[in-house]
């Protein structure tokens, strides 16, 4: 596999390689990241986190880069906007020392997720009574006979609401280093069409280079998959609270609930779309992969995937003694989700939704929307 | 070391020509051994520094605009050669031209939208989407998946031709030589661009100080062999494609981004600070491909583009940061000019201009009276600080002296006859095509239309 530890810090060694680019362009009409590199002559260390934020990783330009090893400029795009996005992450990070947990960010979500898990299940234990935790439970309010509903608000309300705090002030911080220009909503609607249908993650047209230099839309299926599915999980936690609070409907809801249906559909499509990201993940060509941030992709990718699995399995067996324990693990794994997303992969949907509103922008404002 | 073989066809080379044959032969069920020269991560000569090819269209198609007429091509052709063409050969291949990209795309080759591109090419040449390694990748894998056998790191050095005939090929593969049995040859290895000793067989010492442009691994060894055994030469040593390009450049395999568009916005003078040739004759497209024998005609086939801050932002920006300075002395010694010189050359050249409307995207008639040479188009004064300057040398991209071939590209010997089982495609070849001059994208067209026609001729011939 390809070194890539430089003397160099990461804004040089992508500012080297966004000169060279600039001088080249063969890859202009791949994505975004190239008419913004073309739209500079010189590079700041903001035009760069910016770039770097627009790269959707499809490493087109890897497999077409007449520079990359073993020619001895030893362009590597793919890898050093990798590193450069996680810094930059790092950087717009609140509260400010937090930036660090990018650093090693596989054992921080390891570590959270081991330390959240063994909280619930010896709370649990201590707190439940275990005749109550084996127990049967059915029709409305039957979660809360188990884990009191206020518990739960508390434990999701507390990490949620802090997982959304540091993200929107993190993307601000980030947004404000990205350019000056006020975000229009033609901008806004554009960005949101393109994270929408992940159109740059098509390679330009015909696909990316998932695993090789062949092209394939696998990557992009799978994150539309993990990326709807969430949201449709998300959705349908919202419904939920919207039941509970303006209607007053206590949860668990009947199979053809929106909760439900939402929440079932969304839950096969993130582990579906998590699997087969982690699948690429494990049989894709390394060379363009950035070293040190195979923990941080696949611990998200394992907390989604198991918030979905466990998600599913309350749903399915939550009329069987084996309920109160499928809650508390699953309350568990979200838990650590929430506690670690504003410091961990998620944050990248905001980063780049961010970068593609400021892209648009300024294309828009230079009149070459 | 065993032979290798017997193979339908043996292709000498990995870039598009070769891979062009290679497939060609493959899909009507031949045995194919490619034999590229250089390891897997240097693979396609010239094509892995290309980034689209000419053709002649009647109508705008889903990669390009307009119209440009086989007429018209064939014009623009004759005007840059001054003639020195095979006329029969050249129509045929611009004819041919309007097919690559379907063909290629069929292949799985993907190209740009024909109004994607940051040139001005959208009506004549169709970008491949990512450029030629992009190009070679898709053809390798197509080629791969038909069956196709490749080698790299393997060299053909010789060839057992008797009467005319092929038999088998004496390579270097991977540190051993070996023979290879095959029942017909293409041809396709390139120029003989990066081999200094020839080049300076024909250019002199002049050729010590040319970089090139693209693959170190155009060394001319197969086209040596060729015309050692009887194949009939076409072209002059000395006529290539060769651009002006930074002196900073790695001396090979820099590809695209060591060229410097400077020139029409700028004057270029030699080592003795003087001006030697019309920088504003026509646009930068049409003339890119004059300046690198220009150069090579100065002394020490050195020159430098000279210019001011107002020039700086008209065109691409270069990977070598501009040798800068506040005064035009202060630039002389920068560059190692004689500044009293170099004063004089600008204060004439700045004397000179004519006020005009000043427009790059036309030939504005801004130009200089009474100089010898005149600058005729973007000619303005040289007067605002900073100043700055461009070292340029000789860029080789190819060589033209090569073997001569027939419309199907078969490979005629010197007494006149066809050979028997020989067909060359690409560089090898372009000098039936380009006697002198270039036109930008012709190389692959050339390298298409004929490896094609290789591959569909030795496939035939290796059936009977």
């Amino acid at each position: 596999m390809l070194d890539l530890t430089t003397p160099l810090s990461t804004f040089d060694d992508a500012r080297r390689a966004s000169e060279i680019c600039n001088a080249c362009r063969y890859c202009e009409s791949y994505c975004p990241v190239f008419p913004e590199m073309f739209s500079h002559r010189s590079f700041s260390d903001a035009d760069l986190g910016h770039i770097a934020n627009l790269c959707h990783n499809c490493k087109g330009c890897w497999h077409a880069c007449q520079y990359a090893p073993p020619h001895e400029f030893g362009l590597n795009l793919p890898a050093t906007l990798s590193r450069l996005r996680v810094e930059s992450y790092a950087e717009h990070a609140w509260p400010k020392g937090a930036g660090r947990l990018f650093e090693r960010n596989g054992a921080f979500v390891s570590l959270v997720t081991v330390v959240v898990f063994a909280l619930v299940m010896i709370g649990s234990m201590l707190l439940v009574d275990s005749a109550t935790m084996t127990g049967v439970h059915t029709g409305p309010g039957a979660f809360y006979a188990v884990i009191p509903h206020n518990t739960m608000v508390l434990l999701g309300g507390l990490s949620f609401g802090w997982a959304i705090l540091a993200m929107v002030i993190g993307v601000i911080r980030y947004w404000r280093t990205s350019g000056t220009a006020r975000p229009t909503l033609a901008a806004v609607r554009a960005a949101l069409g393109d994270a929408a249908t992940t159109r740059h993650l098509s390679g330009g047209g015909g696909g990316c280079n998932d695993l090789d230099e062949t092209y394939s839309q696998g990557r992009r299926h799978a994150h539309s998959a993990t990326m709807w599915g969430f949201l449709l999980c998300f959705a349908s936690t919202s419904i939920g609270t919207l039941m509970h609070y303006a209607l007053g409907w206590d949860a668990p809801y009947s199979w053809y609930s929106a909760p439900v249906v939402l929440g079932t559909v969304g839950g096969f499509g993130l582990m579906a779309g998590t699997a087969g990201l982690f699948a690429i993940k494990v049989r894709t060509d390394r060379a363009p992969e950035a070293q040190g941030l195979w923990g941080m992709d696949t611990g998200f990718l394992g907390l989604l995937f198991f918030t979905a699995a466990t998600g599913l399995a309350l749903l399915f067996w939550r009329h069987t003694s084996g309920m109160g324990w499928l809650l508390a693990v699953h309350l568990a794994v979200v838990l650590a989700l929430f506690v670690t997303l504003p410091y961990g992969k998620f944050v990248h949907g905001l980063y780049r939704l961010a970068a593609l509103v400021r892209y648009h922008t300024d294309r828009m404002a230079n009149g070459k929307g | 070391m065993t032979d290798l073989g017997p193979f339908d066809v043996l292709v000498a080379g990995g870039g598009n020509a070769a891979l062009c044959a290679a497939i060609e032969a493959a899909e009507k069920g031949r045995s194919v051994l490619v034999c590229e020269a250089a390891p897997k991560g240097f693979r396609g000569g010239n094509s892995r520094h290309v980034r689209n090819h000419r053709a002649a269209h009647d109508a705008p198609t889903d990669v390009l605009t307009g119209a440009y007429t086989v007429d018209e091509y064939m014009d623009d052709l004759m005007r840059v050669t001054g003639g020195k063409t095979n006329e029969a050969l050249a129509r045929m291949c611009i004819s041919e031209s309007a097919h690559i990209a379907r063909w290629m795309a069929d292949r799985g080759v993907r190209f740009q939208n024909a109004l994607g591109g940051t040139l001005s090419l959208g009506r004549t040449n169709p970008f491949f989407l990512g450029g030629g390694k992009a190009l070679l990748n898709a053809l390798y894998h197509h080629a791969q998946k038909k069956g196709v056998k490749v080698l790299y790191d393997t060299e053909i050095l010789s060839l057992d031709i008797e009467d005319g005939f092929f038999t088998a090929a004496r390579v270097r593969s991977q540190g051993f030589e070996r023979t290879v049995r095959a029942r017909t040859l293409v041809a396709a290895s390139g120029g003989f661009q990066a081999n200094l000793a020839w080049l300076e067989d024909a250019w002199g010492p002049a050729a010590r100080n040319f970089t090139v442009r693209g693959t170190q691994f155009a060394k001319g060894t197969l086209l040596r062999a060729l015309l050692d055994q009887g194949a009939e030469r076409v072209a002059e040593a000395d006529q290539c494609h060769a651009i002006a390009l930074d002196a900073r450049a790695p001396k090979a395999d820099a590809g695209i981004v060591s060229r410097i568009d400077s020139v029409p916005f700028s004057i270029m003078v030699n080592k003795k600070a003087e001006r030697f040739y019309d920088e504003g004759e026509d646009f930068w497209p049409k003339r890119y491909a004059i300046w690198g024998r220009l150069i090579a005609a100065q002394e020490d086939q050195i020159a430098w583009s000279i210019l001011d801050a107002k020039a700086l932002p008209l065109f691409m920006p270069s990977l070598w940061p501009p040798i800068e300075a506040q005064t035009i002395e202060g630039l002389a010694s920068a560059t190692g000019l004689d500044p009293a010189r170099l004063t004089r050359t600008v204060a004439d050249y700045n004397a000179a201009c004519q006020p005009g409307p000043f427009d790059t995207t036309a030939h504005d008639g801004c130009r200089t009276v009474g100089l010898s040479p005149d600058k005729t188009n973007w000619a303005r004064p040289i007067d605002e600080p900073p100043f700055y300057a461009f070292p340029m040398v000789p860029g080789i991209t190819f060589t033209y002296m090569g073997v001569t071939v027939d419309e199907g590209a078969r490979v005629q010997m010197n007494d006149g006859r066809p050979t028997a089982n020989i067909w060359a495609a690409g560089e090898i070849m372009a000098g039936n095509i380009l006697g002198q001059g270039y036109l930008a994208g012709i190389g692959i067209t050339i390298g298409s239309v004929f490896g094609r026609r290789a591959g569909i001729g030795a496939a035939t011939h290796a059936r009977n």
